[in-house]
């Protein structure tokens, strides 16, 4: 068990380290660089010449890469090409509000997905059962700035009932549409799987076998076909977490929410480079260890995985 | 001595797209304390919705019990409300099922899975139930039981598995255990081993059961009588002896042909039975079998005959034949010379020969299916 651990661990520096060499060379490729921002009164050709050479942008590429990976690996990301700002600064002020952001979708989406998802497997063409093909249907084919929109306009514009800029400290009501939006991809999706594998599962032998010794109908449901039923749901926790960290780039910059995600958007604009590299290390980060956690729960949760 | 089970009349159908299936269809037997019985037919011809009608555990829809009684210790299961039918299940009567590598729960240990009926229906403590499941899987030959309480299904092999379905079976002590192909799904060494085990477990704490099985063989040396269904009806109805010695209708001469045996006919080529089983949907109108049947008369395809007594036989052996009754054309014949009307034969296997090839191709892989589990 420690042993895979340390593995798959090690397994995460070749992985980041392709992340980090391919965002590397297609964000410098990519036309335009950071000082060409204002198109009306564009700074004279010597003073890019001499900001390219303080930031080391005239060196060729390979050069540039490796003195971020040194830098990298002491977990320096450089100072932000055009606030005069450390990108560990930048990220540190929004990964708590990112993270929040982040964590509480997943427990939105969870916590609706889970029982709608188990309660219309149970109670196959009910409302319910309905409502949860609704909703995978909007979650899964309407992309997430749209239903931003829509959201927006009806409970912000229309109702006046949610505000839809910025955060908070803490719990705040600027903190639930965003939440909401960004939860309903993962919650559709995660509904679709809770419901497939209930059914799945429901119709196992070991199930008759549990009626048959007598068992109540509650205690069949929770101890013989639920344990079954959410492991598949627990496998796609870490797709559903690379939703999530995806979402959050649209969401944080379409409700202002002053987060990581924002900032990556931000930077890719600008060209803010050292910007680009924190933030995609910091979210293939998230995904690949939010991979790991899933795997390692998986183990736990199925006796026949032997996580060795 | 009072029956313990008393079946009337039970039908259960299930309701489907195409129409209604008549899978069980107006089935009545009996069964006292401690006795053994047999149920054997092919494929599909309702044994196992029988013994799923017994503890009412037919999915409903699209199943459901139509018609009849099922008298179980002077109670009627079939009027008892749902909290009752828990309270038999698993306590009175207990079932084993055919394919002991997915009867299991997977993310259970074994031991929860056995203690959690005692704890439900004797009222032990957990700690209690453990050691009585020890008791209890050291009873099925599971060697260091101690041990392997906290180990999952997929660690045992699919025979020691199916000793852990036994164990579970007699947990709580049951009158009746209702074993359905409890070997269909074993190596064949294996099989041998399970059904001594049951059978003399069975003995031991004088629990009644009911075996079911396709293959005749399996039941010789098990069941004190034994019951041959076809097309959800019962066809005959014999103690065990009496059946292999004196036979009585034509579904089970095919049966008997259709089986190795070890005595004088050894040599004697194996027959399978011609033809398809019944559409349970629109079965025939007259005999169930006549369309197979290689003995069959006019009268067989008009009207439907009886299970009832016959002459030549044991008392208590009962036939569903118009040919095997009372001045029937059969009550003389000895199976093993007549060989029936060898011009119905050809006519029913060309019947067969001219199905369209995927009809045949899907028998033919049921029967793939039943060989290779
Ligand atoms: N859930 C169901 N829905 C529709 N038809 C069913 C259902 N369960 C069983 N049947 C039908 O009932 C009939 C009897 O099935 P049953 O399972 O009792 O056969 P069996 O004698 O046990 O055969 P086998 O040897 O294959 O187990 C079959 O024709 C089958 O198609
Ligand atoms: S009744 Fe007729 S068709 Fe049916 S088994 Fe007897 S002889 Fe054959
Ligand atoms: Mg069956």
């Amino acid at each position: 068990m420690l042993k895979y651990v340390i593995r798959r661990l090690l397994l995460v520096i070749p992985t980041l380290f392709f992340v980090a060499l391919i965002t590397f060379v297609l964000a410098q490729a990519a036309p335009g660089s950071p000082f060409d921002k204002n198109e009306t009164k564009p700074l004279p050709v010597a003073t890019i010449e001499r900001l390219n050479r303080f930031y080391g942008l005239d060196r060729p590429v390979y050069e540039q890469f490796v003195v971020f990976l040194g830098n990298a690996v002491r977990l320096d990301f450089g100072v932000s090409l055009q606030r005069d700002r450390s990108v560990n600064d930048i990220i540190g002020q929004g990964l708590p509000r990112t993270a929040q952001l982040g964590v509480m979708a997943l427990f939105v989406a969870l916590a609706v997905a889970i029982p709608l998802g188990v309660v219309s497997a149970l109670k196959q063409n009910s409302a319910i059962d309905y409502a949860s093909v609704f909703l995978s249907t909007i979650g899964t084919t309407i992309p997430s700035f749209v239903l931003a929109i829509v959201f927006i306009y009806f409970f912000g514009v229309l109702l006046k009932l949610l505000p839809f800029v910025g955060w908070g400290d803490g719990l705040d009501r600027r903190m639930i549409m965003p939440t909401v939006i960004l939860a309903l991809g993962p919650m559709a999706f995660l509904t679709r799987i809770t419901l497939a594998s209930m059914l799945e599962a429901i119709r196992q032998d070991y199930v008759r076998t549990a009626r048959s010794k007598g068992l109540g109908e509650q205690v069949v449901i929770v101890t013989h076909v639920l344990k079954n039923a959410l492991i598949p749901v627990a496998t796609v926790l870490g797709p559903a977490a690379a939703a999530l960290v995806t979402g959050s780039f649209i969401i944080e910059t379409i409700f202002s929410v002053p987060g990581v995600g924002r900032e990556y958007i931000r930077s890719i604009l600008a060209r803010d480079y050292p910007i680009i590299m924190g933030t995609t290390m910091l979210y293939a980060a998230v995904i690949v260890i939010a991979n790991l956690t899933v795997d390692l729960v998986y183990g736990m949760l199925d006796p026949r995985i032997k996580v060795a | 001595m009072p029956e313990l089970l008393e079946v009337k009349d039970l039908k259960t159908q299930f309701f489907t797209r195409d129409g209604v299936v008549r899978a069980v269809d107006g089935v009545s037997f009996e069964l006292a304390a401690g006795e053994t019985l047999g149920i054997v037919g092919e494929s599909g011809c309702g044994k196992s919705v029988t013994a799923l009608s017994l503890m009412r555990l037919i999915p409903q829809p699209p199943g459901k019990i139509t018609q009849g009684s099922i008298m179980f210790d002077g109670q009627d299961v079939l009027k008892m409300d749902d909290d009752e039918v828990r309270g038999i299940r698993g306590n009175n009567i207990a079932m084993i099922f055919q394919d002991p590598m997915t009867s299991l729960n997977p993310v259970l240990t074994i031991s929860r899975q056995i203690t959690e009926a005692l704890e439900l229906h004797l009222k032990m403590d957990r700690a209690e139930a453990r050691k009585r499941t020890v008791e209890l899987l050291e009873l099925v030959n599971i060697p260091s039981a101690k041990k392997r309480l906290d180990d999952y299904p997929h660690q045992f092999s699919g025979g020691m598995r199916q000793r852990v379905m036994i164990a579970m079976a007699l947990s709580c002590n049951p009158k009746l255990i209702l074993a359905d192909e409890p070997t269909t799904a074993l190596d064949v060494t294996i099989q041998a081993q399970i059904l001594d085990l049951l059978k003399n477990l069975a003995r031991e704490f004088r629990t009644a059961f009911i075996l079911i099985t396709h293959d005749l063989g399996v039941v010789a040396g098990m069941t004190q009588r034994i019951h041959v269904m076809y097309g959800g009806k019962i066809v005959e109805k014999a103690d065990t002896n009496e059946l292999f010695a004196n036979p009585k209708m034509p579904y089970t001469w095919g049966l008997l042909r259709s089986i190795p045996r070890l005595d004088e006919n050894r040599k004697a080529k194996l027959l399978p039975i011609e033809g398809l089983p019944p559409d349970l949907i629109a079965p025939p109108p007259g005999c169930r079998f006549e369309p197979r049947c290689q003995y069959r008369r006019d009268i067989c395809r008009e009207k439907e005959p009886e299970l009832i007594g016959i002459p030549n036989a044991k008392a208590d052996h009962e036939a569903r034949c118009w040919g095997t009754q009372a001045g029937g054309w059969l009550v003389d014949s000895d199976w093993h010379r007549d060989v029936g009307d060898l011009a119905a034969l050809d006519a029913i296997k060309a019947e067969v020969a001219d199905l369209p090839p995927d009809v045949k191709r899907v028998e033919a892989a049921d029967d793939d299916k039943k060989k290779g589990n």
